[in-house]
């Protein structure tokens, strides 16, 4: 199988990454939960990978740095336990519905919500954010990357535009969390929210969010810390009071390898790699009749994402072809992400979704390719 | 593209029902497999059982006596 489905989640990890987990299923006690060796073994690991993505993503505090499952929870944790009703948000059409349905759920309550809209090319117009500022705006949530096209927001400007108007700066940097740049400090970002088996080549099953000193986010879960026993609500202190019940500890030991990993090999060569492969795959697929190539390739920085159709075809039946015939693995359909969806025109058609991660090859690259060629002379 | 063939194509609510799906099938020795749902059924995402329309009958039996969490049962082509 030519696996070229890594924004789904990357496959495989690399070399480490298994064998930490295995490593740590076999010597690790619960982190927090006890003083005895095993349990500080947990507890050291999980407090390494904390200090280790505090640094990478230039989080000012080790402690500010939270373990969640995914995305979808850190997100979640952001959104709700720093927005209410009577807030004013502004997202964008670009967004996953990781960050949609919180957002839907609030505006229900009495939030208020208004997104950046994206054209019929899928571009944002960042020109409409001061129209879309009122009195009561608190907050901006954005993803770095749409997860549809792959296009990468500008950040920076997001950023200046949230500090220079008071506004909080949610980021959802699920797609470009790992080889991607992220600064909190220099891009005035006040919460990245992230998963850990995607970019950051980590397992399932792990994730966070990184949170700038100050922003005080309440609780979402709240249950057993392994401290403050007798207090009948969640502890306040950093990370404890985003972190109810056991860590994941054998998932986060696993991340602490893949960031190993990728320091190792160092997370800029690891994306020119991919970019250099999704940009190899889209200029021999851009120029084919029938093919139609979603997003901006005008912008030479975009994550390896290319997502396209064949003429009218249903995009689930072109990914069902090209994994039975040419064992190539895609991601079809509506991809969660409904209103760029509707911008680009694709609700009913869905897409083909190609995307690459550290370990594809120019070979797989050329190989798709040649399959979507074939695809679309047949059709 | 492949021509395109009649299919008995069944659909879930969750992805945990297809798994339940093929679970059933394979322990019944029905034929089929799980495909993406073709937007002639709905436009959207998650997968679907797609087997030979001669298998209708006995997938449906299968769904009735396993209470498997099934939306439709189709004939398209596909």
């Amino acid at each position: 199988m030519i696996y070229l489905d890594n924004a789904a989640t990357t496959r495989p990890k690399p070399p480490g990454v298994a064998e930490a987990v295995a490593e740590a299923m076999n010597a690790y006690g619960n982190s927090g939960r006890g003083a005895h060796a095993d349990a500080l073994s947990a507890a050291r690991a999980v407090y390494g990978v904390r200090q280790h993505l505090a640094d990478w993503f230039g989080c000012l505090r080790a402690d500010h740095v939270v373990f969640t499952p995914n995305s979808t929870a850190a997100l979640n944790i952001a959104i709700s336990g720093l927005l209410q009703p009577g807030d004013h948000v502004i997202s964008t059409d670009w967004e996953h519905n990781s960050v949609l349905r919180p957002l839907y759920r609030l505006r229900e309550q009495g939030m208020g919500l208004d997104f950046l809209p994206a054209n019929s090319l899928g571009q944002l117009d960042y020109t409409r954010l001061e129209q879309l500022l009122r009195p009561n705006t608190k907050a901006v949530v954005c993803t770095h990357a749409s997860n549809l096209t792959g296009d990468l927001a500008d950040i920076g400007r997001v950023g200046t535009f949230a500090h220079n108007h008071g506004l909080l700066f949610i980021l959802d940097a699920s797609q470009t969390a790992g080889a991607f740049p992220i600064d909190m400090s220099a891009q005035r970002i006040d919460v990245v929210c992230f998963t850990g088996h995607k970019g950051l080549l980590g397992p399932q099953g792990t994730g966070g969010l990184c949170v700038g000193e100050g922003v005080d986010i309440r609780p979402w879960l709240v249950g057993g810390t392994g401290v403050q026993s007798f207090l009948e609500t969640q502890p306040e202190e950093w990370p404890t009071r985003l972190e109810a019940g056991t860590l994941n500890s054998h998932g986060i030991a696993g991340l602490g390898a893949a960031l190993d990993y990728l320091e190792a090999r160092g997370p800029n060569t690891v994306r020119l790699h991919e970019c250099g492969l999704a940009r190899r795959f889209y200029e021999a697929v851009c120029k084919i009749p029938g093919v139609t190539v979603y997003g901006d390739f005008v912008q030479k920085e975009r994550a390896p994402i290319v997502t396209l159709n064949i003429g009218q075809y249903d995009s689930a039946l072109v990914s069902d072809e090209l994994a039975e015939r040419f064992g190539v693995a895609t991601r079809p359909g509506a991809h969660c992400a409904p209103r760029l969806h509707r911008a680009l025109g694709t609700t009913e058609q869905g897409a083909v979704r190609f995307s690459w991660s550290w370990a594809n090859t120019e070979a797989e690259t050329d190989a798709a390719a040649e399959a979507v060629r074939v695809l679309a002379a047949e059709a | 593209m492949r021509k395109r063939m009649e299919k008995c194509v069944i659909t879930f609510r969750t992805t945990t029902g297809a798994m339940a799906m093929e679970r059933s099938c394979k322990e019944s020795g029905l034929p089929g497999r799980l495909i993406p749902v073709p937007r002639a059924i709905t436009a959207g995402c998650g997968m679907c059982w797609a087997a030979p329309p001669e298998a209708r009958e006995a997938l449906e039996e299968l769904v009735i006596k396993k209470h498997l969490d099934v939306v439709g049962i189709y004939a398209i082509m596909i």
